[in-house]
């Protein structure tokens, strides 16, 4: 048992073992819950600095456990690993301390963050797993475990949206289960790795091979929202704002995403798929749900859902990037993963920080909200900015990348979707800009809690103004050693 | 066709008539008469293959003295089952009590 | 004393036939001194055994020394100590189960001082199916262990157990009564009653076809096999909780098992491919049907029920999933024969769990109505958690027991190209999904309204047991497959690493 093989391992049981302790403890018994969380939380994000520093000299972190005759269990650090497990930790750490004072004196708690623990858990698994049963089984510990979590109110609506979401989601695990069991009947048991693990599979499997990976694929495209498979997002959206922060910006869609990440790279290799045109498909799927999702956003007036199908929008730039045959456009997907993330995540703080502190729910409602939280709206307005790609901020440095990525690969109408689409992210989110810091309220706010001395709780003010500010940041210092831009072309080294 | 065809027929028979029996007979008496007139049928059978030559193989005879010790004791508990029944529910059948009506 | 720990097998059968006499003759009292000892003998015997085998392989028992074909002869081998196993787990857990289950008034003190004897010997009659060698016995400890499962559904003393309880009675008689027929009709032809000696001699002709149909027919009443499965769900579901457990998970895997070895071991290959193929189908009905009975099902105890139906057809698919590999120069047979045998395992756990777990959400409420469940689940949040795990198995959702066992049956199917196959059971899944959800989703309402009585946590910690131990095996797999390699033949071992 050396330390290589205990690495990966612990950064799975530091939130799974925290997720069962907190189960146990009393419901009652805050202070020791909040320890606990934070613990397992900061032990995470230095777990996951250690390795990211062992990855960056080239060490090898792997964990491998015997699930069947001639089949192995295996979770193995890389640098995608890296890109999406520092993103996960990260916003696992900022989202516990939201969640802690967003659900201040509400019941059930002891569920809410039990449950939260282990859909973390399960993220990191998902980028940890090394072969696809691996990655399978994170997967769908993920929708079962986010269950819970969606459903968490216990209200008629909720419980309807959780039964969307596992019927969208399981109907998806169900093509993906097919596809893998077709792939390890024919391949025989195989890992993943850089550049493809089936590139040398007989001329006579490619038919099969292709309908295996749009079962795989449109089985992952469940997860990542890819429309017409998206419905559930948005409908999830009754669960607690930091369940959409945390699973909606990050957890779910991006475990979706990633998946479709390992399937075109490590599992077929970018080359492969090229060579049997598999590819094409998928940016156009992408191209059109980044559009959809954009103009269903146009028209929604509720805060949330307007978030919601701006995700289904955004995330379609990871799956446009990453089947853009081309290591800029690769380089464009993967780096969005990370970037959506942190400027998502920090949109449906603000808009749980609102909804928390003066019961706002609705744009049209938001009139002048920009004087009163100014802390809040200023994170919100950055992230905005940062979406709809206005430079330095690091949504421009996606967009650069997905559109070099575009004229490198020939498809130059991509840069059109792209244009079109950054328009269209400015026409929704100026208005809520405009309303939020321009307009004069209507009266007095609803306030419940008195005011103190900042304009919310300290609990629910620094994830947001932190997030807001790596934004900046990493669009800032993309050129710096660890900033996400770099493992992407870090990766993209290996991978082609 | 020899004696031992004769007797393996006539347990066919009473297996079929009994089995016939179990399953349009409502009542549970009867039901269970057809029952034991069914494993009357397979001991007859049995029996009758005990003989395959000049002398009778004991295994059989062995086997149908537990098969009979059995089909008692199941018997027996079977009826006192259909008293309880009859006092529960005040029928002796099955029909319209049974709680699989999804 | 030396030469009974060399012979531990005897003491499955030994030690729970005596203890039901004791608890019998002790009016039901002391039961703890009676429960405790028998968990704790079985355990070691069963320690022992697999040791045993591990040791020095698989093995014949000559009963009393007596030899085959005047003897009875046990057959401890993979396949038998996995199943023997598993009746210890179970066994264990609702033993335990069972100490707080009863009440104490004195209509649940009788019907208490009858449960022990009753479940002892049913435990003791299952042990003995899954160790005999020989078609005579096995008859004779189906009806021993048919005729302790009536009346122990008949415990709970509703007019719908009884009348439950007796239809399983006729069928069980019925089926047992095909079994013989079928038995009388291979002693004639060729003589002995041992598995081992008629599978050497076994050849294909007309009579033995004809044993064949009618033994067939009486393993699928016995394992509730569509569409002779309509006894199950009203027995099942109006038994007291700890015997629906048992009998969900152990006594329908007798007839499953007597199947299994006697299309592996007793009929020539030549003759089972059509039956198999019919078995397969009338499985994959089961799992439509059963499934969808489950899902409309209003009640808990009916959902689980149905359930098992299912489930069972599961252990059916296994047998075209075997036979088209054959003939084939790969380890599909293989991998379906362990498929299916991790199927009776898994299955025999979870839904074990499952219906435990029932018990205590109706002793929590009163009633086992569905819409009477919202709530329960942050007042029991073990037992939650204990119906969570046992569902993950169900539903074949890994790391659950049942994955493995879905995994390897949707290998094969799949590899082979038998795409119904593959369909059915991918489409079970969800559909177990579908039912188990009805569960989860009013457990996770917050609103709770009526009656409410705390359990035991003693029920609440043998439910939970079982659960993790459906887990359990789904993380770990291979020292299952590493018994199940012992007498295994060179075609049915060949994925486990048996070589000819």
């Amino acid at each position: 048992m050396s330390f290589d093989f205990i690495l990966p391992l612990a950064v799975l049981m530091t939130s799974f073992v925290t997720g069962i302790i907190i189960l146990m403890i009393d419901e009652a018994r805050v202070t020791a819950r909040t320890i606990l969380n934070l613990t397992g939380a900061v032990v995470k994000m230095l777990l996951v600095g250690v390795m990211l520093w062992g990855v960056f000299r080239g060490h090898n972190y792997e964990t491998r456990i015997p699930f069947l005759p001639n089949m192995d269990l295996v979770l193995r650090a890389d640098g995608m690993t890296i890109l999406f497990s520092t993103l996960s930790a990260g916003l696992w750490l900022l989202t516990t301390i939201y969640a802690i004072g967003y659900l201040e004196g509400s019941p059930n708690r002891r569920r809410f963050f039990g449950y939260f623990s282990f859909c973390v858990t399960a993220t990191m698994g998902v980028s940890l797993a090394g072969n696809l049963v691996t990655f399978f089984l994170f997967y769908e510990m993920l929708t079962l475990t986010t269950y819970p979590l969606v459903v968490h109110r216990g209200t008629e609506k909720s419980m309807q949206a959780g039964t969307s979401y596992l019927a969208y989601t399981l109907g998806g695990s169900a093509l993906i289960l097919a596809g893998m069991v077709w792939l390890y009947g024919i391949a025989g048991p195989f890992d993943f790795m850089e550049a493809g693990a089936l590139g040398s599979m007989h001329e006579k499997y490619h038919g099969q091979l292709s309908v295996i990976f749009l079962l795989l694929m449109f089985g992952l495209g469940v997860k990542a929202a890819i429309f017409p498979l998206h419905a559930w997002l948005p409908q999830a959206m009754v669960a607690p704002a930091p369940v959409s922060a945390l699973l909606h910006a990050v957890a779910v869609v991006k475990a979706g995403a990633f998946g479709m990440v390992r399937v075109v790279y490590d599992v077929y290799g970018i080359a492969f798929c090229h060579q049997m045109n598999l590819l094409f498909l998928f940016m156009v799927m992408a191209s059109i749900t980044i559009l959809y999702g954009s103009l269903r956003a146009l028209v929604q007036d509720d805060f949330k859902r307007r978030l919601a199908f701006s995700t289904v929008s955004q995330v379609s730039y990871i799956l446009l990037g990453i089947t853009m045959f081309g290591p800029m456009g690769t380089i464009g997907g993967l780096v969005h993963l990370v970037h959506q993330g942190v400027m998502k995540i920090t949109m449906f703080f603000c808009a749980g920080n609102i909804a928390e502190t003066l019961h706002l729910h609705k744009i049209s409602e938001l009139k002048g909200v920009g004087r009163r939280m100014p802390l809040t709206m200023g994170a919100f307005t950055v992230a905005a900015l940062g979406m709809i790609g206005v430079p330095p901020l690091a949504g421009f440095i996606s967009k650069w990348h997905l559109g070099l990525g575009a004229v490198e690969s020939g498809h130059t109408w991509v840069l059109i979707v792209l244009a079109l689409s950054s328009l269209l992210n400015a026409a929704y989110f100026l208005p809520i800009l405009r309303t939020a810091w321009f307009d004069k309220p209507d009266g007095p706010w609803n306030e419940t809690h008195p005011r103190g001395r900042f304009e919310t709780g300290l609990w629910l003010l620094i994830p947001p103004v932190t997030t807001a500010a790596l934004t900046i940041l990493i669009g800032l210092f993309a050129g710096s050693i660890f900033s996400p831009i770099r493992w992407a072309y870090l990766i993209v080294g290996r991978e082609y | 066709m020899n004696i031992t065809h004769l007797y393996g027929l006539a347990g066919v028979l009473l297996l079929a008539i009994g089995m016939y029996g179990v399953l349009i007979q409502p009542h549970l008496l009867k039901k269970l008469l057809s029952l034991n007139i069914a494993s009357g049928g397979v001991f007859l059978l049995m029996v009758a293959l005990a003989f395959r030559g000049e002398s009778p193989d004991p295994v059989p005879h062995a086997l149908v003295l537990t098969g009979i010790v059995i089909s008692v004791s199941a018997t027996a508990y079977a009826v006192a089952l259909a008293a309880r029944i009859y006092r529960a529910t005040g029928r002796a059948s099955l029909d319209q009590t049974g709680g699989d009506r999804s | 004393m030396t030469s009974l720990l060399q012979q531990p097998e005897v003491w499955l059968v030994a030690v729970p036939v005596l203890a039901a006499c004791v608890s019998f003759a002790m009016n039901g009292r002391a039961r703890l001194a009676v429960v405790i000892p028998v968990i704790v003998f079985v355990s070691m015997a069963m320690a022992l055994t697999t040791w045993k085998l591990s040791d020095s392989g698989a093995y014949i028992h000559q009963i009393g020394g007596w030899i085959a074909p005047l003897g009875i002869s046990w057959r401890i081998d993979g396949l038998a100590v996995v199943m023997l196993l598993l009746t210890t787990l179970v066994g264990a857990g609702v033993s335990v189960y069972s100490l707080a289950y009863f009440g104490d008034s004195r209509e649940e003190r009788h019907r208490e001082r009858y449960f022990w004897p009753l479940w002892f010997f049913l435990w003791g009659s299952l042990n003995a199916i899954f160790l005999s060698n020989d078609i005579f016995n096995w008859y004779v400890s189906l009806e021993l262990s048919g005729l302790a499962a009536v009346a122990l559904i008949t415990l709970s003393n509703k007019p719908e157990a009884l009348t439950g309880g007796m239809r399983y009675l006729i069928l069980a008689l019925s089926a047992s009564l095909f079994y013989l027929l079928g038995v009388s009709l291979l002693y004639g032809q060729y003589g002995t009653l041992d598995l081992d000696g008629l599978a050497n001699v076994i050849e294909r002709q007309h009579l033995t076809m004809t044993a064949m149909a009618v033994m067939t027919i009486g393993m699928a009443i016995k394992a509730a096999l569509f569409p002779v499965h309509f006894w199950l769900p009203p027995a099942h579901a109006n038994a007291p909780s700890p015997v629906s457990a048992v009998l969900s998970a152990l006594v329908v895997k007798g007839g499953f098992y007597i199947q299994l070895r006697l299309m592996t071991e007793l009929w020539p290959i030549d003759m089972t491919v059509a039956l198999s193929n019919g078995l397969g189908l009338l499985g994959g009905a089961a799992i439509i049907w059963g499934s969808y009975h489950a899902i409309r099902q209003s009640h808990l105890k009916p959902l689980i029920a149905y359930s098992t139906v299912a489930q069972l057809g599961y252990l059916f698919l296994m047998f075209p999933l075997m036979t088209i590999g054959w003939w084939a120069d790969n380890d599909w047979s293989s991998r379906a024969w362990a498929g299916g045998i991790y199927q009776a395992l898994s299955h025999g756990l979870a839904k074990a769990s499952l219906f435990l777990s029932a018990g205590v959400l109706i002793h929590a409420r009163g009633s086992d109505n569905l819409e009477g469940l919202r709530g329960l689940g942050e007042r029991l949040p073990m037992t939650a958690t204990a119906m969570a795990l046992a569902g993950i198995s169900l539903m074949g959702i890994p790391p659950g027991a049942g994955f493995i066992a879905k995994w390897l049956m949707l290998t094969v199917a799949m590899s082979s190209g038998q795409w119904l196959w593959a369909g059915i059971m991918i489409v079970g899944g969800l559909m177990a999904v579908g039912y188990l959800f009805r569960i989860f989703r009013r457990l996770m309402t917050t609103s709770d309204e009526g009656d409410y009585h705390r359990p035991s946590r003693i029920m609440e910690y043998a439910a939970l047991y079982l659960a993790i131990l459906s887990i359990a095996f789904g993380l770990s797999s291979l020292p299952v497959f590493e018994l199940l390699k012992h007498g295994a033949t060179s075609l049915l071992g060949t994925y486990l690493g048996v070589t000819p």
